[in-house]
């Protein structure tokens, strides 16, 4: 089985944001794999342990996704590759990113793509369906089971808390939740055998796209950080004269309720 | 200029979802003085359609078809193409909903069209609206403007007011028949979790408990205060994972992500993935009996205490309130 896993460079859950000159400060932080996309690379690995075949991650980056991808080798999967855009891409949204992905695979035959059901960073959600349409290829989101039985596929997504019981067949594309495994650490020897996988780099000439073609449709203008909220109010006393007076603070001055 | 813009109603077990009429106030302002049509599938949608005008909908659309019973991107898809292509919308506005998230993105692929997903709030009406999203789990926000095309928004549930109710309006109500063929996903089964009382993305008021509340029974009282306050129960994943309570009721950065009016933390520390899926919440209140704990640096309001103790004083307090008013 031929199986991609779309990967994505992010900021590291704990980092603190810092705003300056209107862009996010990236200096010094600590950057992970998007932490849906760990549970992607970790499924494909099964995936593929079940029914053989190669597993690709990719990534449409800068050249410091390399770390990342090393990861994800490092984790299990075959192969990598950087679509290094870094040069020629100043402006980038979800319809850049996943014209410039699905120009990459249109040829590669992938039985089966791999995505993170949301980037924590971006956050909208929309690459992997993006990238499907392009393809032409069926997808399904937020999965929390796969099953695959020749081109069968059954899957559950979850729906808002609720289980969707599906069925459909490859090529696919599907979006990981979380609960769909539990992505395995990288292990010694696996790091050690990642430094020799094959991490192959690309740039846009080498795909035959014309930036123009590829140019944002929307525009980020302001990036900003919530007001800080004031020092919220504990309340003293006796425990009875706190409920009292919460309650009425959230009916009176909140107005909440 | 004005727009014409098209929303999106979303029905749930027969009725429709607040975020419908969210959308039709979030389509008004885009608009600035154009058409605000509202479109609704199902298999038998006419019972909901009068309702969407008394929200503010100029028109609405629906396209009945077995194949829509049931949310399939296919079935989906292939219906709204149909209703764009017929209406030619300057403008389309979701829901950032599962069924939001997961066809979106794929109608703005086939129109090869930017998308502005999960906005909060719209600034500005007409050419010049801009819209406000969260990123980085909510720890920052981002101004986006579409540079050209159609313009493309989900909006979260809860964020954006919709127009008080008025009886007195009506939409002109017609209906597309789409031929829907060619399902790449058969639906086999549904397996309800969370429908038991309030949708959790679209309460006002969420009372969440964390490991705290130590048990499965020890989420009885929040369970009453919720009733009490007409609102849903949610969850840390740190109780998720103890088996507290289902995976359907986790806030956070790998939960669901909660704007309510008022958010209740009982007996959660307050982790910054915990944070993320509520901290824009209106009113945070904690109750936790470790004064140190980080929620008490996001709380408007906090309480240090036994949450077995606090809670039920709540409900108490609550249910007089009630009485009284
Ligand atoms: C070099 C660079 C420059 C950028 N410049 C800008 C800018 O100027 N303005 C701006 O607003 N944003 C910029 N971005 C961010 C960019 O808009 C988003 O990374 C991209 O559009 C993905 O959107 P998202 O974060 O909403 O991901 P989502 O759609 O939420 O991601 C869902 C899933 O899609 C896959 N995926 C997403 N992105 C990638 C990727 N890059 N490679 C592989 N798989 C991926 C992953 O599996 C992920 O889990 C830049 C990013 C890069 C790498
Ligand atoms: C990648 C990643 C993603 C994550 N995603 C999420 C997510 O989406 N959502 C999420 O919630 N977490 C998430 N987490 C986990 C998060 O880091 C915390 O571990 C989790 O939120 C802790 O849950 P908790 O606050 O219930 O438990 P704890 O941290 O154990 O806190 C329990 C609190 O209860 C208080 N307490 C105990 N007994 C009482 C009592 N009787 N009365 C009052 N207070 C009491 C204690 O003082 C303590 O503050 C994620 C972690 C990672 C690494």
């Amino acid at each position: 089985m031929n199986i991609y896993v779309l990967v994505k460079r992010t900021f590291d859950t704990e980092e603190k944001i810092v705003v300056s000159g209107g862009k996010i400060q990236e200096d010094g932080a600590e950057f992970i794999i998007n932490p849906y996309d760990e549970y992607a690379i970790e499924e494909a690995i099964q995936v593929r342990d079940a029914q053989g075949g190669e597993v690709t991650v990719l990534t449409l980056g800068g050249e410091d996704a390399e770390k990342q991808l090393r990861t994800a080798l490092a984790m299990g999967a075959d192969k990598a590759v950087l679509i290094n855009i870094e040069d020629d891409v100043e402006e980038l949204d979800q319809f850049t990113a996943a014209q410039i992905i699905s120009e990459y695979l249109k040829d590669k035959n992938a039985d089966l793509i791999l995505a993170g059901n949301v980037a924590i960073d971006g956050g909208s959600g929309q690459v992997g369906p993006r990238v499907a349409e392009l393809l032409g290829i069926n997808y399904v989101t937020t999965i929390t089971n796969l099953e695959i039985d020749g081109t069968s596929v059954s899957i559950k997504r979850d729906v808002e808390g609720d289980t969707e019981v599906l069925e459909t067949s490859l090529p696919l594309l599907v979006t990981a939740q979380q609960g769909l495994n539990e992505p395995r650490y990288p292990s010694l020897p696996g790091i050690m055998k990642a430094k020799k996988k094959p991490l192959e780099e690309v740039e846009l000439d080498d795909l035959d796209i014309d930036e123009d073609d590829v140019e944002a449709k929307t525009e980020t203008l302001e990036i900003y950080l919530p007001p800080k909220k004031e020092a919220g109010k504990v309340l003293e006393g006796e425990l009875a004269d706190q409920v009292k007076e919460l309650v009425q603070l959230l009916h009176s001055e909140a107005k909440v309720v | 200029m004005s727009k014409k813009v098209l929303v999106l109603a979303e029905a749930r077990e027969g009725a429709l979802r607040n975020v419908s009429y969210e959308a039709i106030a979030a389509g008004k302002q885009i608009s600035n003085g154009g058409e605000v049509v509202s479109v609704l599938l199902g298999d038998s949608v006419q019972g909901l359609t009068a309702e969407l005008g008394k929200y503010g909908a100029d028109r609405v659309i629906t396209v009945e078809h077995p194949h829509l019973k049931q949310y399939t991107s296919d079935g989906y898809g292939q219906a709204l193409l149909a209703v764009i292509e017929q209406e030619n919308p300057q403008a389309i506005v979701f829901g950032h909903t599962a069924l939001g998230k997961d066809i979106s993105p794929k109608i703005a692929s086939k129109l090869q069209i930017g998308l502005v997903s999960d906005v909060t709030a719209i600034e500005g009406e007409g050419d010049a609206a801009v819209y406000i999203r969260p990123i980085y789990s909510g720890k920052a926000f981002e101004k986006v403007k579409v540079k050209d095309g159609i313009e493309f928004v989900t909006i979260r549930p809860n964020n954006i007011a919709p127009f008080a109710k008025d009886d007195s309006k009506s939409a002109d109500v017609s209906s597309l028949s789409v031929d829907i063929t060619n399902l790449r996903t058969i639906i086999k089964e549904v397996v309800r979790k969370s429908s038991e009382g309030v949708d959790l993305s679209e309460a006002k008021v969420v009372i969440a408990g964390g490991r705290g509340v130590k048990s499965e029974e020890g989420f009885a009282p929040l369970k009453e205060l919720a009733d009490v306050l007409g609102g849903a129960v949610g969850a840390s994943r740190g109780a998720c994972d103890a088996d507290y309570c289902d995976y359907s009721l986790q806030i956070g950065q790998t939960g669901k992500v909660v704007t309510p009016d008022l958010y209740i933390a009982a007996g959660i520390s307050g982790a910054i993935q915990h944070l993320a899926g509520m901290s824009n919440s209106k009113i945070i209140v904690a109750i936790n009996k470790d004064p140190e704990a980080n929620i008490f640096k996001v709380a408007d309001y906090g309480i240090v205490g036994d949450l077995f103790e606090v809670i039920p004083m709540l409900t108490e307090e609550f249910k007089q309130l009630k009485v009284n008013a």
